[in-house]
């Protein structure tokens, strides 16, 4: 073996430059879709087989800010479908991950948090994203984030209609969000959630949903892991894949307004 | 004509319209834990189920939830 890989075969290994990662990303996605996921922000409720790969797709991708938040540490039985080693068994996951995505993407920012999220700060955490990805392993959990980011969305868009200037300071971020539109409904998060991926089930049977306007659902919608089958790496990939890719179209402007 | 998730919910001549949103749950064997529901587009919070009336032309659709992840 001692074909290629220059820097090896010198001794010398070398992270990439931003400049170099950058220039790369532009090579395969296009200069403007690049300028716009850098300019985005994601929130991952849930590192676990969902959001570990969500997480490490959209890094790779070039998003330029992940929100990461998880309760719970790396188990054993989480390595067969999780993005994380053997050596961090026990480590919480919302520190283990953000290690894991710094070997991947070094200039990616990362906000951490070991936290469960709940009713109460649900909105709190995920206030600075652009989007939301639900990634939750309990159905209760997903059901309760899509509700709480949802009635979110009804909120903004009735406090709009009610009057308020988008441009006024108490609307927060302005309109600067490349992928909002014209409608300054920047405080009103796209939703990416997903159900139905346990099993040995055929992978085509992972499909993603536009539900409405802001709320995406991926996966089959059945494949309970409670009916005693298991989670299969590569399906909870597929369905994690099919999230992420939804991401990635929502930002670039693939999606409808 | 009231649909949910694109079916039509009063085919067997059960009328639904003027009843709440809780009361076709009672119907159903949906688990309210586990469910997210538009109205004609708009989320229907969940303190609002009790009070949310339906009516003719509603389209609501149920996102229900299974485990795993």
């Amino acid at each position: 073996m001692s074909a290629g890989c220059e820097s090896s075969a010198a001794g010398e290994l070398r992270t990439p430059s931003r400049e170099e990662m950058l220039a790369a990303l532009v090579e395969r996605q296009g200069a403007e879709n690049v300028q716009k996921l850098q300019a985005a922000t994601v929130a991952i409720c849930g590192l676990g087989g969902l959001g570990s790969n969500v997480a490490i797709a959209l890094a790779r991708a070039g998003v330029g800010k992940l929100i990461l938040i998880d309760f719970d540490c790396v188990d054993v039985t989480n390595l067969h479908r999780q993005q994380y080693k053997a050596s961090q068994v026990g480590v919480a996951k919302a520190v283990a991950l953000p290690e894991n995505l710094r070997e991947i993407a070094p200039y990616i920012e990362l906000e951490s948090h070991q936290v469960r999220i709940t009713e109460e700060n649900v909105m709190e955490l995920v206030g600075k994203a652009d989007i939301v990805v639900e990634a939750f392993d309990n159905a209760e959990a997903k059901a309760m984030l899509v509700n709480a980011v949802l009635e979110h969305n009804a909120e903004v868009a009735s406090a709009m209609a009610s009057g308020e200037d988008c441009a006024s300071p108490s609307a927060g971020r302005g309109c600067a969000n490349p992928f909002a539109g014209n409608d300054c409904a920047v405080d009103q998060k796209f939703l990416v959630a997903a159900s139905g991926m346990a099993g040995f089930g055929d992978a085509n049977s992972i499909q993603t949903r536009r539900v409405s306007r802001k709320f995406y659902m991926c996966g089959d919608g059945v494949s309970d892991v409670n009916d005693g089958v298991g989670l299969v790496a590569p399906r909870v990939m597929a369905c994690a894949a099919h999230e992420a890719q939804t991401v990635v179209r929502i930002i670039c402007g693939l999606e409808p307004k | 004509m009231i649909k949910v998730n694109g079916i039509d919910i009063e085919a067997d001549g059960t009328v639904f319209a003027g009843k709440t949103v809780a009361e076709y749950l009672s119907t159903t064997n949906y688990d309210c834990k586990r469910i997210a529901i538009e109205k004609n587009g708009e989320i229907v919070p969940k303190a609002k189920y009790g009070e949310t009336l339906l009516a003719e032309g509603d389209s609501l659709e149920v996102v229900s939830f299974v485990g795993g992840g």
